[in-house]
């Protein structure tokens, strides 16, 4: 339901009120609006559910750093979030939204009130479209950033926020969301909620900097394995998971873009099995590897099996989600440990939102049921219900058209930020962590900086000669 | 005056606390460390990748008594402390030349310890 003719069918009451603009109060509200509005007001609490994801990826992000690189997460978030917003606002929405030509848009810059966007005049609706839409670029850039940790220098976040949120997302969006390349290809891609247009676009713009970038110091022996370099807090990254848990029920149930047929709750319940399954998946597969349950891979698995189901949220039926999710559980703990041999990815993003979008996106060419694909207007059934491997084949050239114009993209970005305001941080700022060296103050002072030091009384005046000994016996607490 | 440092797991320190207050001798300091020793390392797993800590934690007990209350000491150590386990620790010794109680300004053996003999001693 994410591509434009169905989002410009969907608020269609709201449309309609389009054409007396000035007069929203004093118009008369007819079922027709009202139910036009009550699509509004879901696709804004869905907006505040996705916009909650970006204290997930904090705290999950946060908890994965040592602690001498706690502080500098809150930093990184909001300074993303904060350019994001900007030009997204400023360029972004007009490449991905404003109008249907298949390689971007090219109306609606700078989107306000009353100017054409995508060809209609702006209202409320659409500006509740404009900050849906943009949750999910911020989502997308905020995946890119989890394997950069503690080694990205803060400087390089800007130029590359600015691109990605102007034009590598937006294209994308464009081409999965907005009416664009993806729904030329066959039938048309099935991307629901954006397992390859948010998560694969985040994690491949995450390779490219892997792989400009290196591993942490001390990351990898003198004989080449990979070393665990532990994260401070496992409840701070449990607090995170569980929090992108709540927000993407408003990342995919929002996706309806409205309350038709209460589809959004169907959307919502099969998220909620998706997720089941990855946390299920990935504690079967780490359990039989290390005889342990892993809580890091557990949250992982519960990260994949989301990213996984959200393609296919809107396509597949509640058998198929548990299905989907459990794969995806396999395929991160079994991408974690192969990525690890080679790249130093702390919080395993490159397999919770890049294997696991790429297994998402797929799974709909097998798993999509027709009577939903008709539905939503968008492709075919798939493998199981129609043995034919046409729809599958679609959701592969979408998959390998996202990776490769968004990787080819964010090498070139990052290449140049390398070539000119530097990428990586030096080995003593590495060393002494990110937080004192680049935000002058620890995420946690008292853990860095002696207790005596931080208490600061001034000797008082006239006090300085030590007193006669006391005979008071009394304990004064410490 | 002699300090008594024993190296112990950190689940031996409550029962050898109780007992020494019950005998008299309540003064003591003590600190959370890190070492090796027979033990070597433990091999752990976070999220797939190993990691080897050859350094383990203890806690470290220190306390200064009369020469003629080690034995006493040293025996209620081993005792409490003992699993049979590599890893239990070890117990040294030490000369102690001079002791000062810093509320009063008191120094020698009077300031060691509470029970009544060394309490009641001259300083």
């Amino acid at each position: 339901m994410r591509s434009t003719r169905l989002w410009r069918a969907l608020p269609a009451a709201a449309m309609a009120s389009l054409l007396v603009p000035s007069a929203a109060l004093a118009q008369e509200r007819s079922l027709e609006s009202v139910a036009g509005e009550l699509d509004v007001t879901w696709i804004l609490v869905a907006t505040v559910l996705v916009f909650f994801m970006q204290a997930g990826f904090a705290f999950l992000e946060i908890g994965f750093s040592r602690a001498k690189n706690a502080g500098m997460g809150i930093a990184k978030i909001l300074m993303n979030f904060s350019i994001a917003s900007v030009v997204w606002w400023a360029v972004g929405f007009a490449v991905a939204f404003g109008g249907a030509g298949w390689l971007a848009g090219d109306t609606g810059f700078m989107f306000q009130f009353g100017r054409d966007v995508a060809g209609e005049n702006a209202d409320g609706a659409q500006a509740a479209f404009f900050i849906f839409q943009f949750m999910f670029c911020a989502v997308s850039l905020a995946i890119v950033w989890g394997s950069t940790l503690e080694r990205i220098k803060f400087a390089a976040y800007i130029p590359f926020a600015v691109v990605f949120a102007g034009l590598i997302y937006p294209l994308i969006a464009h081409w999965g969301f907005g009416g664009g390349l993806f729904a030329e290809i066959g039938g048309g891609v099935q991307d629901f909620a954006g397992s390859s247009v948010v998560h694969l676009t985040g994690a491949t713009a995450a390779f490219a900097a892997l792989l400009l970038l290196g591993p942490r110091r001390g990351k990898y022996g003198p004989d080449g394995k990979p070393r665990a370099i532990p994260g401070h807090s496992m409840p701070l990254f449990g607090l995170g998971v569980l929090i992108l848990w709540l927000g993407w029920f408003g990342f995919n149930g929002g996706s309806t873009l409205g309350t038709a047929g209460n589809s959004f709750a169907e959307v919502i319940a099969v998220t909620n099995l998706g997720a089941a399954g990855g946390v299920i998946g990935a504690s079967i597969l780490i359990s039989l590897l290390h005889r342990k349950l892993d809580v890091g891979m557990c949250g992982n698995g519960a990260i994949a099996g989301l990213v996984g189901i959200t393609a296919p949220s809107g396509y597949v039926e509640f058998w198929a989600a548990p299905i989907i999710g459990l794969v995806a559980g396999f395929v991160v703990v079994a991408g974690v440990l192969a990525i690890e041999k080679r790249l130093d990815d702390p919080v395993g993003a490159l397999s919770a939102h890049g294997l696991a979008g790429i297994w998402g996106t797929l799974a709909c060419g097998i798993f999509t049921s027709p009577r939903l694909a008709e539905g939503i207007g968008v492709g075919e059934g798939g493998l199981v219900y129609t043995g034919s491997f046409e729809q599958l084949g679609v959701q592969a050239a979408g998959v390998s058209l996202t990776f490769l114009t968004v990787f080819t993209l964010s090498m070139l970005t990052f290449a140049l930020i390398k070539a000119t305001i530097g990428l990586r941080v030096d080995d003593e700022v590495e060393e002494a962590g990110l937080d004192i060296t680049e935000h002058g103050m620890y995420g946690y002072p008292e853990q860095f900086i002696p207790a005596p030091e931080l208490v600061g009384y001034a000797p008082a005046a006239g006090s300085a000669a030590p007193g006669a000994p006391t005979t008071s016996t009394q304990e004064v607490p410490a | 005056m002699k300090m008594v440092i024993a190296y112990i797991r950190h689940e031996a320190f409550e029962p050898i606390r109780n007992e020494l207050l019950g005998l008299g001798f309540p003064s003591l300091s003590i600190t959370e460390v890190k070492g090796s020793g027979r033990q070597k390392g433990i091999t752990e797993h976070y999220r797939g990748a190993e990691i080897t800590n050859y350094l383990r934690p203890k806690v470290k007990i220190e306390c200064v008594v009369e020469a003629k209350d080690v034995p006493t000491i040293v025996d209620t150590i081993l005792r409490h402390a003992r699993s049979g386990n590599i890893g239990d620790g070890k117990v040294f010794v030490m000369p102690v030349e001079e002791a000062y109680r810093i509320r009063t300004g008191e120094s020698g053996e009077a300031t060691l310890q509470a029970h009544p003999e060394s309490a009641n001693a001259p300083a």
